[in-house]
């Protein structure tokens, strides 16, 4: 088994806001990250998939294939959006970097054909990061 | 849905290697340049990782509890301290491996708002360390 890691870059803006509290409440828990007019963050993504090496190619994984996969549903989707307002998934979720990474992976992995996914790693900055290893981990 | 948050925290202090129970020359043999009797420092960089189920807030715990909780019962006990000089070092050597085993159990006791996956040290770029659950 192998392990492929692939790192990508996207700007996003986002604001944390559950509509079954109240604004007090609100505002108590996510401090300033309630803001209604959002804020932005330069995340950094790794898509880690494992495989065997396929003894053709010697590739876990087509990078192109992966690369195109991820330029799809995650870049063409988020980059330079507002996450409440543009990404279906947050209409009824907060956009916290842990639902983000749920959500990234629920893209990724049925699409993902020769390899399976392992990981999707999120920082929202050098300082803070999730892991999410699916529904079964 | 199960995920793991890391976050990173800093502090600076300085440490002495060396142990009551070897000789000068034991000493020096083995912590060489850290065995300096004046001491030296780090950048230390503390990386903890927690767990759990994401709550309907899209959280696995409020980082304010843990930046709280981290900054209080770890940050402040040894930024800008000797290590040496810290109880918690009468009776070891505070070396990163043994930082690392305080830390790691410091929040075992006191946070409990998600499960302590592990406590990732590093004493600079090349050398880190880590204690897992």
């Amino acid at each position: 088994m192998l392990y492929l890691t692939r790192k990508a870059e996207f700007s996003a803006s986002h604001y944390y806001h559950n509509p079954e509290l109240s604004p007090e409440e609100n505002r108590r828990l996510f401090g300033k990250c309630n803001n209604p007019n959002g804020h932005g963050h330069n995340y950094v993504l790794e898509v880690t998939v494992k495989g065997e090496v396929d003894p053709r190619s010697g590739f876990v994984v087509d990078l192109k294939q992966l690369k195109e996969i991820l330029n799809q549903e995650v870049l063409d989707a988020m980059d330079h959006r507002f996450l409440n307002k543009e990404v279906p998934e947050f209409s009824s979720q907060i956009p916290t970097t842990e639902n983000l990474a749920i959500a990234i992976w629920n893209r990724l992995a049925p699409k993902l054909t020769t390899a399976r996914l392992h990981r999707v790693r999120v920082y929202e900055n050098h300082d803070l990061f999730v892991d999410f290893y699916g529904e079964s981990s | 849905m199960k995920a793991y948050l890391h976050r990173r925290y800093r502090f600076s202090a300085s440490h002495r290697l060396h142990s009551d129970q070897m000789s000068e020359e034991e000493n020096r043999a083995t912590y060489g340049k850290c065995n300096n009797p004046h001491g030296h420092g780090h950048n230390y960089v503390l990386e903890i990782t927690v767990s759990g189920q994401v709550d309907p807030n899209g959280m696995v715990c409020n980082l304010v509890d843990l930046d709280g909780c981290v900054h209080r019962e770890v940050v402040t006990l040894f930024d800008l301290e000797n290590l040496n000089n810290r109880p918690e070092f009468r009776n070891c050597v505070p070396t990163t491996e043994n930082l690392c085993a305080v830390i790691y159990d410091i929040l075992k006791r006191k946070f409990s708002a998600a499960h302590l996956e592990r406590v990732r040290l590093e004493e600079t770029m090349k050398n880190s360390f880590e204690i897992s659950s």
